[in-house]
């Protein structure tokens, strides 16, 4: 355990040295930049209350492509999953102005989590019984919930005075509560902390996650132990999709309201790094999702003060996901073997053996 | 109208094409290639940047392709040498060529987005044929990438099918150990698609800049690189179908525009979407990977 978390902050480590060097060569100033990212993602209250609020979605999102990878399926879909949720929670928002609050919110989320589900549902139904390969039908479907998101907000789910291609507002008891005014900081991320737990529990402690990883491992194998795959194929894919949904619809109950094109910011995307970064581990996402959620809020004051583009946030995602991906391999594992004479890791590493379409 | 639409739609699935051509060679010999969006990104940012500092459109055009070969050569390490998990590292060059292109973008040309234009490729000059109803729009009225594109189709096809190169290519992608085995060499092999292919992403990349849009903007490719596996898989792993399949996209891409110019009430975001759930149509119903690389997705370790 502890070789692994400090496989991930070598890999952070590592890619911040090459940032800092880039930076350098961008001719702006390493310690200038790093300074402004921490000043806007800590600097103040403010600040990291909106950190936290920047994290939250990748919580959702990191989860739900922790248990999608945990059993070797390549959800590279949870972005179309979280635009799934995010159109049912704006689609039903609207009308639920006479429900009490807490029970409007809860639809909400629940619509998120149907609509997410459907959308990862449908993959692993492709791949359970059609032997469709869920990186490409993931990837397809992202496309199709993007282009049926501005469809709905151009046409179906259009505000009323029809100015702009946004949604009309949810109904203010579909509203998440506000307590900590006026930082955004909402009882959304204790649900995600509630949520990571209890993926913690299924991966870890049940059986359907002991059999979950060992499909993830050897999925022919462990159809042989009478591990049922297409169902499990399918429920995870759903759970996956339920969970980026939430994502979605916590976004829309909480923070926007209402449903506009481009919606995500790739948190689908994103959340492939906060995963591999928490070697898929629940709670090891939070603490990722809070990292990159940093970033996310720090690059604005970076942009702000030192004229650095805040997407060279993805230049450090990109490469911590590539570092990590070459610590794992066994290739390197044998290379340092030979270096240091150590023995293998205790904690197996993400299997980079794993096939993508076993 | 029908001209205009037609010669569009060519001029749309002209990228598509390419980059499905280079996703085709790498599919063939084993390797699933998910940073291709990623690959195009660079090749459209560097073909723009050696276009507009050099003045010259052919010194673009190296430098796109220069810019895909070399995406490409890093995931041939991580994938090929390191066999890492395909999908997860072409997803990371995904986000890194993002993360690159837009701070270069911002750092060369400012946040302001000033001009940053090259001028557009002339067409090829075909004379009075280019007057001929339909098929001179069809045919006739392009510019020297889409040429170059759809006669890359029948060389793709005579070499993947027709060489001896092409055969031990296709063994690598079938059964990698039995290729191992004859000598054939998969690590090299795979490297060589990879390359190939980075040359066609990358020109594809500088089509849209260079031919396209005669500029950059951030997050050009828009998915291209993505919509070229789709083709790919409707093509069902033929050039022919592929490029086929090419013009199906590029026709639904280029009807979006002819609805929202003629202002119908018609939902364009429905046509755009046809395609792509048609492609997972087509992989439900086709019973799976029938038609597909046996080996591909699969890191090859040399035992």
């Amino acid at each position: 355990m502890l070789s692994a978390i400090g496989k991930s902050i070598a890999a952070l480590a590592l890619a911040c040295a090459i940032i800092a060097a880039v930076v350098l060569a961008l001719g702006a100033s390493p310690v200038g930049v790093f300074a402004a990212l921490w000043e806007g993602a800590f600097g103040s209250w403010y600040a990291a209350a909106d950190t936290i609020v920047k994290a939250t979605p990748l919580i959702f999102t990191g989860l739900a492509v922790s248990v999608a990878f945990s059993g070797s399926l390549w959800n590279i879909g949870a972005d179309g999953q979280l635009i799934a949720g995010a159109i049912a929670a704006g689609a039903i928002g609207p009308y639920l102005g006479g429900w009490p609050r807490p029970a409007a919110i809860i639809l909400t989320l629940c619509a998120g989590a149907i609509g997410g589900a459907i959308w990862g549902g449908i993959c692993g139904w492709l791949r359970a019984r059609r032997d469709t390969n869920e990186v490409i039908s993931t990837i397809m479907m992202n496309f199709v919930a993007a282009q049926v998101l501005s469809w709905v907000v151009h046409g179906p789910l259009i505000e009323a005075s029809g100015a702009y291609p946004q949604s009309m507002a949810i109904a203010p008891s579909a509203r998440m509560y506000m307590p900590l005014e006026p930082t955004r900081l909402n009882p959304a991320i204790v649900l995600a902390i509630v949520l990571a737990a209890g993926c913690y529990l299924l991966l870890f402690h049940s059986r359907a996650g002991f059999e979950l990883r060992a499909m993830g491992r050897n999925r022919r194998a462990a159809a042989f132990y009478a591990i049922p795959i297409a169902r499990l194929t399918i429920a995870a894919l759903a759970l996956s999709g339920a969970l980026a949904g939430i994502g979605g619809a916590v976004q829309v109950s909480a923070i926007t309201h209402r449903l506009y094109e481009k919606f995500s910011p790739g948190w689908g995307f994103e959340a492939i790094a906060v995963a591999l970064v928490a070697r898929l581990n629940p709670f090891g996402i939070i603490a990722a999702a809070i990292f990159f959620g940093a970033l996310d809020n720090g690059s604005q004051a970076m942009q702000r003060t030192q004229g650095v583009s805040p997407v060279l946030v993805q230049v450090i995602q990109g490469l911590v996901i590539m570092i990590l991906l070459a610590f794992d391999t066994p290739a390197w594992t044998r290379i340092r073997g030979g270096l240091f004479a150590r023995s293998r890791d205790s904690a197996p590493p993400i299997e980079p053996g794993a096939q993508a379409d076993a | 109208m029908l001209d205009a639409f037609l010669n569009s739609a060519i001029a749309m699935a002209t990228p598509i094409l390419l980059a499905a051509l280079g996703e085709l060679i790498v599919e063939q010999s084993g390797v699933i290639n998910i940073g291709i969006e990623g690959a195009m990104l660079c090749g459209a940012f560097f073909a723009l940047v050696g276009a507009y500092f050099t003045g010259s459109t052919i010194a673009g055009i190296a430098a796109g392709i220069a810019a895909g070969v070399a995406i490409n050569a890093i995931l041939a390490f991580l994938v090929v040498n390191l066999s890492v998990s395909q999908v997860v590292a072409g997803t990371a060059l995904d986000i890194l060529a993002a993360g690159i292109t837009g701070v270069l973008y911002r750092r060369l040309f400012g946040i302001t987005g000033m001009a940053f234009m090259v001028k557009p490729m002339a067409r090829l000059a075909f004379g009075p044929l280019t007057r001929i109803p339909i098929l001179g729009a069809v045919v006739f009225h392009h510019n020297a990438f889409v040429y170059l594109a759809f006669a890359t189709v029948p060389v793709i096809g005579f070499v993947l099918w027709r060489t001896r190169y092409g055969l031990t290519l296709r063994a690598a992608g079938e059964r990698p150990e039995a290729a191992d085995a004859l000598g054939l060499g998969v690590y090299r092999l795979r490297w060589h698609a990879l390359l190939a292919s980075g040359v066609l992403t990358g020109l594809a990349g500088a089509y849209l800049t260079l031919a396209y849009a005669n500029t950059f903007v951030e997050n050009i490719s828009g998915g291209r690189g993505f919509v070229a596996l789709a083709v790919v898989i409707l093509g069902r792993w033929n050039p022919w179908g592929i490029a086929a399949a090419s013009v199906l996209f590029g026709a639904a891409m280029a009807l979006q525009f002819g609805l929202q110019a003629l202002g119908t009430a018609v939902p364009y975001q429905l046509f755009l979407a046809l395609p792509y759930a048609l492609t997972l149509v087509v992989l439900a119903g086709f019973g799976g990977q029938a038609a597909s690389p046996s080996a591909l997705g699969e890191p090859y370790r040399r035992p």
